[in-house]
């Protein structure tokens, strides 16, 4: 009994002393949105590892949910009790935070190291030549399909090139029982990547850039109307399961996983997810995986090598410790950027590493972006966070009927001269 | 005499100096300087960063005004408030007639028909979510016996809100009918024997003596419907969010959906204060016509 006490003692007085010790450190606050636990083990451990390098620091990880964290945000960094680095899509949102003064400008502390990761990515954190934030990885938006499903329709999938073979797959689809797509229409933005995404293929860099100078009519200019049209013409095949409006993102990239539907438009990073959310938890296979780049419209003046994707980082917000920049940089090293690509969690941005993704699939992508002379980041986080949900919205209405694409792009237009 | 006056008079104020300040400044605090602040941001275009600076006068209740969503969510919310007193307030009163009286049972079924009140917004929600679900919800299974493909009924934008409505009867008409049945065994006995000697048959009794005398609840009833139904949100969210397509907004729902999650300080503002003005409105009014007894 008095052994015990004693001993007790001895614990408690040690669990004093060293928290008196921690408490003497510098401490890093890290507020990330990965719910994927396989994946935060990993940063976990990328976590401690730099803190057994760097005595002294320590780094603290809290997690908020996306959405919350994107409504908490504004609130969140203005606080005193804001976190050091934070998650972010770039874009707008990130233009707005700059304009606020709540971060910190990183372009001294960052250095050469830059000129490590890929060129494009990083441009997206540079808001008037200052950097603020380091890109951990980049995304593709394109088509991931069940090869069995579109053999059993009769559909090559590496044959889809244009916009009238993808109407053509979704026709033999049909006339086969074979639900074509599977859409999380409830979410709104997986709607919002056809929309989008046939503007980049008919309108290329120059469409984008004329509307947000607003020339020709900004987002209602012909380029925006087309693509309202010929999304509507996909949605008047009915080419999405019974319900979509009413599916959630997990929802139909589980639909997609467990074999119910022939394709998704996914982003590049569904190819882990539509394992876990599959309710066998093994998804579609390595061997019946398919992947194509969407599709170019005929007369079309973007490049078929554009791509649409999210280009993800991490910002460092005002009057963070300056060890804040070095553990960014220790999480997107080599080393770092490698062990996530083999898990294949991430198409990574150091060059290089790309070596070391897991599976050809991946590899296949990471060559895509590499590729692509024009990477439009997703519309809904490059627009900022009101416009961006405005196309969300409209394009969800095409889908739904409710709206015409020259009222969809009125619509955004609208949003647009409003602001965010 | 004139000196107990004065006494009785010093002592109302030392009671009005002790008690009103904590009760006002709780007051102002929390609900005079918020009104306050809303309708200040309600003038600006501003996204929650730094102060608002970009003053655009009344363009943000233009912006509402015009947004065909917010039309939808101000016709949902009449549609509740029809549907609670076309459906659920008679439901409500007929089943208090039966259940209060003394019978085997009556206690038991008058809990059951409570139950729903007790359970979460939230929780009610999801579990209609999967209910509706029309692949493996139980209404799926209910059309499979028959061979029939279930609808989806929360992915349509024609079925999301009457599903929804539906979920409301269920759960707050167990609420009315306890309002109901508290009332009914509070009358005055005396009055509905005096009317059975005079021949008053039941219906008769019911329409002309019963009914009536319930009114002073009937109004309560209505009273917390139409609050219920401006307060509407946590049952959308898990339902719905507000959609498909927007279609089954509140003005609550919305408001959290383009104001909050958008970042449009400004615009969820002008939200408030229009939500704030029809609720001020109501109030009063309703209190000065039909609640002026109580």
């Amino acid at each position: 009994m008095a052994i015990t006490r004693r001993i007790l003692l001895a614990t408690t007085t040690l669990a004093l002393s060293s928290h008196i010790a921690a408490s003497a450190d510098t401490v890093v606050k890290w507020l990330h949105i990965e719910a994927n636990p396989a994946q935060v083990k990993i940063w976990e451990e990328v976590a401690r590892d730099f803190e057994a390098k760097n005595p002294g620091v320590k780094i603290e990880m809290s997690f908020l949910e996306n959405e919350a964290y994107k409504a908490k945000a504004p609130t969140l960094l203005q606080s005193k009790e804001r976190p050091h680095i934070i998650y972010s899509w770039a874009g707008g949102v990130l233009k707005s935070q700059v304009e606020a003064g709540v971060l910190e400008d990183i372009t001294a502390a960052v250095g050469d190291y830059k000129d490590n990761l890929s060129p494009g990515a990083v441009a997206a954190f540079n808001v008037d030549g200052r950097l603020y934030g380091l890109p951990h990885t980049v995304s593709q938006v394109g088509f991931m399909y069940n090869k069995a499903l579109f053999a059993k329709a009769g559909v090559d999938g590496s044959k889809i090139a244009s916009w009238d073979d993808l109407l053509d797959a979704v026709r033999k689809l049909k006339g086969a029982s074979v639900t074509p797509i599977a859409v999380g229409g409830a979410d709104k933005w997986p709607l919002h990547f056809y929309w989008t995404h046939l503007a980049v293929r008919i309108g290329g860099k120059p469409g984008f850039q004329a509307a947000l100078k607003g020339e020709n009519g900004g987002f209602e200019s012909p380029v925006f109307q087309r693509s309202g049209e010929l999304f509507k013409q996909l949605v008047d095949l009915q080419p999405f399961q019974t319900g979509f409006l009413g599916f959630k993102n997990p929802d139909a990239v589980g639909y997609f996983g467990d074999g119910k539907a022939a394709m998704v438009l996914a982003i590049s990073s569904f190819y882990v997810t539509q394992r876990t959310l599959s309710a066998s938890k093994a998804g579609v296979g390595d061997d019946n995986i398919g992947w194509f780049n969407f599709p170019i419209v005929s007369g079309g003046k973007g490049d078929p090598s554009d791509t649409l994707g999210g280009i993800n980082g991490w910002l460092v917000t005002k009057g963070a410790p300056k060890e804040a920049v070095g553990f960014i940089k220790h999480f997107i090293s080599a080393d770092v950027q490698k062990r996530l690509a083999a898990g294949n969690y991430i198409i990574p941005t150091y060059k290089g590493a790309e070596s070391g993704l897991g599976s050809e699939f991946m590899r296949n992508i990471a060559h895509n972006i590499a590729a692509s002379k024009y990477h439009q980041n997703f519309y809904d986080q490059d627009l900022g966070p009101n416009v961006g949900r405005v196309v969300n919205d409209a394009t969800a209405e095409i889908a739904g009927g409710t709206m015409t694409p020259m009222q969809a792009a009125k619509a955004i237009q609208d949003a647009f001269r409003q602001g965010n | 005499m004139r000196f107990a006056v004065r006494r009785r008079d010093s002592s109302k104020w030392a009671a009005i100096l002790l008690f009103l300040p904590p009760a006002l400044l709780l007051f102002s605090i929390f609900v005079v300087l918020p009104a306050g602040e809303a309708g200040w941001y309600s003038a600006f275009n501003w996204n929650g960063f730094g102060r608002p600076t970009r003053w655009i006068g009344l363009d943000n209740y233009r912006f509402v005004l015009d947004n065909r969503a917010f039309g939808v969510a101000i016709g949902n919310n009449l549609k509740v408030i029809a549907v609670s007193l076309l459906v659920q307030l008679p439901l409500a009163m007929t089943l208090a007639i039966i259940l209060a009286e003394r019978f085997r049972g009556a206690v038991a079924l008058r809990m059951l028909f409570f139950l729903p009140y007790i359970l979460a917004e939230i929780a009610t929600g999801l579990m209609f979510s999967f209910i509706y679900d029309g692949n493996y919800g139980l209404l799926a299974t209910i059309y499979g016996w028959f061979g029939a493909e279930a609808p989806h009924l929360l992915a349509s934008p024609a079925t999301a809100m009457p599903a929804i409505l539906v979920v409301i009867v269920w759960k707050y008409f167990g609420f009315h009918m306890m309002l109901f049945i508290a009332a009914l065994q509070g009358l005055d006995r005396g009055v509905i024997e005096a009317a059975r000697i005079d021949g008053a048959t039941g219906w008769q009794l019911q329409r002309h003596v019963v009914i009536p005398l319930l009114s002073p609840t009937i109004r309560l009833s209505v009273f917390f419907s139409v609050v219920g139904s401006l307060q509407l949100f946590d049952l959308i969210m898990p339902l719905t969010r507000g959609g498909p397509a927007d279609s089954s907004h509140t003005i609550v729902s919305f408001l959290y959906t383009f104001g909050v999650t958008r970042m449009r300080v400004g615009f969820g503002s002008a939200v408030g204060v229009i939500l704030f003005l029809i609720c001020v409105t109501f109030a009063f009014t309703y209190k000065r016509w039909f609640m002026r007894d109580e």
